[in-house]
């Protein structure tokens, strides 16, 4: 049964990734759809962001002074000025884990 | 012009660097189904089957709450359904692809390879075999959650919970994105998605996943015609 569920989910998973790029012509979107389609990264990503900063495990909000805040932080300065994915994060890790070790 | 292998190459380097948070949330991925009890070939089949990080863990921790297969189901269609979104931006650059070619392609479409090979796509429109990239950055991430998965299978969390490396998820957006805070208008739908992130974190089956990243499209929208 859960076999049969796992295959399921992914099916339609499948299709999520599958149906615009196979199934819809591209024609059918209007001009003003695809101008608005240059913001997707913007107005998908931070949906992943906000939460994993500011919701804790349990589904609750943090308190302001959570290491997290100050990680996040760390990491959008060293990201923007050094245009690099590996030391924005090793930099948000790290000063994260200063404040909780360390601290 | 470049060729195959280097556009191939190119997608590998642009997310070997994000390995630094798939590695780990694998790793979580793995260990959490182990951990809830469930059947270890059961668990190591979802990443291929499946193949969606966060999707997978929430699809566990509902069937063993009791929950039934219908809302698992449901849950994971929403989850993943921001798909959809980056299929229509993509189906720019994969146009010309044939049929079979754009439903192979589709199952590597995940959140970071979209990301960078968009990025790529954005600034060499006129490259001939643009989806080569696409394939490397795919191609490379199914590997390494494969192969990561599997480690926190065999091995549990054998990476203390302590370090929260849960944490390096966000940091990989924020890398991703980070560069666009320079543009007003993205900064406006950035903060869109993100507040109604938060506001809608409790809805059902997880949908502030697709919920927020609507109504900053429309916000999109609006600031789009307010700068014409």
């Amino acid at each position: 049964m859960t076999w049969l569920t796992i295959i399921i989910a992914g099916i339609v998973t499948y299709f999520t990734r599958m149906t615009m790029i196979a199934l819809v012509d591209r024609d059918l979107l209007g001009e003003r759809v695809k101008e608005v389609l240059a913001y997707v990264p913007s107005a998908v990503f931070p949906a992943i962001i906000f939460p994993g900063i500011f919701i804790n495990n349990y589904g609750a909000f943090i308190e302001m002074n959570d290491p997290k805040i100050f990680g996040a932080i760390v990491a959008i300065l060293v990201g923007y000025f050094s245009r690099n994915v590996i030391a924005t994060i090793l930099s948000g890790l790290s000063s994260y884990w200063v404040i909780i070790f360390l601290l | 012009m470049l060729t195959k292998t280097q556009l191939f190459s190119k997608g590998f380097l642009a997310v070997a660097p994000h390995m630094f948070s798939v590695i780990p949330f694998g790793i979580i991925c793995g260990a959490i189904g182990i951990e809830l009890g469930f059947d270890p070939v059961l668990v190591y089949a979802m990443s291929i089957i499946i193949f969606g990080g966060a999707s997978q863990i929430v699809f566990l921790q509902l069937l063993s709450g009791g929950a039934s297969a219908l809302i698992a189901v449901t849950s994971v269609g929403v989850i993943n359904s921001r798909h959809l979104l980056y299929g229509a931006v993509l189906s720019e650059y994969l146009e010309k692809l044939s049929f079979i070619k754009k439903l192979l392609i589709s199952y590597i479409v995940v959140d970071q390879g979209f990301a960078e090979s968009n990025k790529f796509f954005m600034k060499n429109k006129t490259e001939q075999h643009l989806h080569y990239h696409l394939i490397g950055s795919g191609v490379t991430l199914w590997i390494f959650w494969q192969l990561s998965t599997l480690a926190g299978i065999v091995l549990g969390s054998f990476v203390p919970e302590e370090l929260g490396l849960k944490f390096a998820i966000p940091l990989t957006f924020i890398a991703i994105v980070v560069q666009d805070l320079k543009k007003i208008d993205h900064v406006i739908v950035m903060i869109t998605c993100g507040l109604s992130s938060l506001l809608f974190f409790d809805a059902p089956f997880k949908s502030y996943i697709i919920i927020s990243p609507i109504i900053a499209l429309f916000v999109a929208a609006l600031v789009l015609r307010l700068k014409k």
